[in-house]
């Protein structure tokens, strides 16, 4: 809203086609002057950057790279990096990158996948759930639970992905000593020596045998990250729906399976499908749970797209590689977003 | 009296499910306070208990004073290792330099996108939903090289180093998202506000503070607080790009606890404690603005 805009509604000025448009170019100036400050932080610190990734990834770029400058010329006889056109790329997606450990790119798109998949699955109908257990008006203790429930959302993620990988140590984790105190309570006989993150034998066969054991433990860990967030996002919208909604489906003699699908779901949908894509987004890129709790490991096999970037980085400096892979990260989650407004748009016919 | 029968089971049921998902979600809360109390500060607990025996807040004591051994700028002298304090100094200046990029810079520019038709406002959004959906880890090389080139005037180390650029880094990164939240609640506040007051005189600059950003609390809150929290906890870019000991965080310090083999169990989770209480305060201050500022619903062109 602004001055300019304001002036049209005044009778008597000019309206000419020269007027409109040197008022929309005032107008402009005046919003690119309020977006300067961020915009130019962003340019120097996001989007700079990806412009020289477009370079870097097109490039052996290494360690003894370091030392060119692009704003200094005489670095560049010396220190340019070899431009080696597409074989970054090529080497990302046929999985012949030298010096990368359990390195398998279709692996780890399948295994991001099936994380992400299962990760938003298991919190939405987990926040639903306990959000509709907790919307009953006489339920006693309800402000107790509430407040209780979002402490895995305000614990910061990265501190509470440290304290579970102490918790799945297979000597002094608390999962083993658990197990070994239901043995002497009990009398029951529980392994308490399973070593969680690095057993390589599946848990379960057939088509979920590329997942070990550690994949289990990471999906525990970020549901118990992830729910409450979900939660909190339904507690808003149950709380939107008129309670008339209930006692007419009541007199239409609706059973409760019957309210919850026609009458819950639907109005509660507009809230959940921005916070799921949110989510999705979210838990593709969770850097914390998988780097901090199975490091990736055993050999690879709970790796991420976002983690094995980072280790290009950080473990092997490859960062050419490490340019061209963080494009190729770019273009798959572009892809996922790009499918799920699809998908969302094609169900909302279906529910409203 | 069978329906009261039915509504006592079903208080019940209730209960017994929200008591077994409270103690899931206080599972690992207690176990990391149990393992602070320990005074042997052994790596090994040797059985789960609530309290161990001869509870002490020793390890608060040792975490908060002692200095930490792996973090020296010079690793014979014990006087050159990093302190509690210095690392929380380190941490706070981030995270409060976080904030205030997203708030500030973040506010002007969500204001601008809405209250203006301008030339190149559909590109700026679509720019913001780029840079929403890549992720700094991503563009980790190339920030890492850019910030190894760029030498702030009067300064002989490159931004990278500084505690500054890692702000800068961080503030960057929580920009798209501070934009597009606090843009999603200021197209909620009605614009006749700002008409009566433009026409009574008073200039956009006093509009923009005196009335759109008081009546955005709710979205200011929860923008500070995501961005405290990030800036508080971040380890990736810091851990990549800072040198110098003098200038590492909790995070790192943190994360450098964490050994290969052992871990000191104790001193561990007090540090933990130490630095989640803060942010969970925090929180819980916030707490009420969370669903009404954070406007996912409202994420719209």
């Amino acid at each position: 809203m602004a001055v300019a805009e304001l002036s049209a509604h005044i009778p008597g000025k000019p309206k000419g086609r020269w007027a409109r448009f040197r008022r929309r170019v005032k107008e402009s100036r005046i919003a690119w002057l309020y977006i300067l400050p961020a915009g130019l932080v962003m340019l120097i610190i996001s989007f700079l950057p990806q412009f020289y990734q477009i370079f870097m990834s097109f490039t052996d770029y290494r360690v003894q790279n370091l030392r060119f400058i692009l704003f200094d010329p005489s670095t560049w006889e010396k220190y340019a990096p070899p431009f080696v056109g597409l074989a970054n790329y090529v080497k990302i997606l046929t999985n012949t990158l030298t010096g990368v450990e359990n390195y398998d790119f279709w692996r780890m798109l399948l295994f991001n996948i099936t994380w992400t998949v299962a990760n938003i699955v298991f919190h939405v109908v987990l926040g639903v759930a306990i959000a509709l257990a907790l919307n009953n008006k006489d339920l006693i203790g309800k402000r107790f639970y509430r407040a209780l429930y979002v402490l895995p959302w305000a614990i910061p993620g990265y501190i509470a992905a440290l304290t579970w990988r102490n918790m799945y140590d297979p000597r002094f984790g608390a999962f083993n000593l658990l197990l070994a105190k239901i043995n002497t309570l009990l009398g029951t006989s529980l392994p308490t020596d399973t070593n969680w993150l690095v057993q390589t034998t599946p848990p379960i066969g057939g088509p979920l045998s590329f997942l070990p054991l550690a994949f289990y433990c990471v999906l525990l860990t970020n549901i118990w990250l992830g729910w409450p967030f979900m939660m909190v996002v339904a507690t808003g919208a149950l709380q939107s729906i008129p309670a008339e909604l209930y006692e007419a489906a009541s007199i239409d003699g609706a059973s409760a399976w019957q309210k919850l699908r026609n009458i819950t779901i639907p109005l509660i949908r507009p809230a959940m499908v921005p916070a799921i894509m949110l989510g999705t987004i979210m838990t593709f890129n969770q850097f914390s749970v998988i780097y901090f709790v199975s490091q990736g490991g055993p050999f690879g096999r709970t790796e991420i797209l976002i983690t094995q970037a980072f280790k290009l980085v950080n473990a092997v400096r490859l960062y050419g590689v490490a340019a061209a892979f963080g494009f190729v990260v770019f273009f798959v989650l572009l892809i996922i977003t790009l499918l799920q407004n699809r998908v969302t748009r094609a169900t909302e016919a279906y529910y409203v | 009296m069978s329906k009261k029968r039915k509504e006592l089971l079903k208080q019940i049921g209730l209960h017994l499910f929200l008591i077994l998902v409270l103690v899931t979600v206080l599972f690992p809360i207690v176990w990391v306070f149990s393992m602070a109390l320990d005074p042997r500060n052994i790596d090994k607990p040797l059985e789960l208990t609530l309290i161990p025996p001869g509870a002490s807040l020793d390890a608060f004591r040792r975490v908060l004073f002692e200095p930490f051994k792996l973090l020296c700028s010079d690793p014979g002298d014990v006087a050159s290792c990093m302190t509690f304090m210095q690392l929380f100094r380190n941490s706070l200046i981030v995270a409060l330099g976080t904030s205030l990029i997203a708030v500030f810079l973040g506010s002007s520019a969500a204001y601008a996108f809405s209250r203006f038709q301008f030339i190149g406002r559909q590109a700026g959004m679509l720019g913001f939903i780029v840079l929403l959906m890549l992720p700094s880890t991503a563009t980790l090389a190339s920030l890492f090289v850019l910030l190894s080139q760029i030498k702030l005037p009067g300064s002989d180390e490159s931004l990278r180093l500084t505690l500054f650029g890692l702000m800068l880094a961080y503030g960057s990164g929580t920009l798209p998202f501070a934009i597009w939240n606090m843009k999603g609640y200021f197209d909620t506040v009605p614009r006749e506000l700002e008409e009566a007051a433009l026409i009574d005189g008073a200039s956009m600059a006093s509009v923009f503070f005196r009335i759109i950003l008081p009546l955005s609390v709710p979205a200011l809150a929860v923008t500070v607080l995501f961005a405290f929290m990030s800036g508080w906890t971040e380890f990736v870019l810091a851990w990549s790009f800072l040198e110098a000991p003098s200038r590492f965080t909790l995070a790192m310090a943190l994360r450098s606890m964490q050994g290969q083999f052992a871990t000191p169990w104790a001193d561990f989770s007090a540090m933990s404690i130490l630095m989640s209480v803060p942010i969970v305060v925090l929180f819980f201050v916030l707490q009420r603005y969370l669903v009404s500022g954070l406007t996912v619903g409202g994420v719209k062109g």
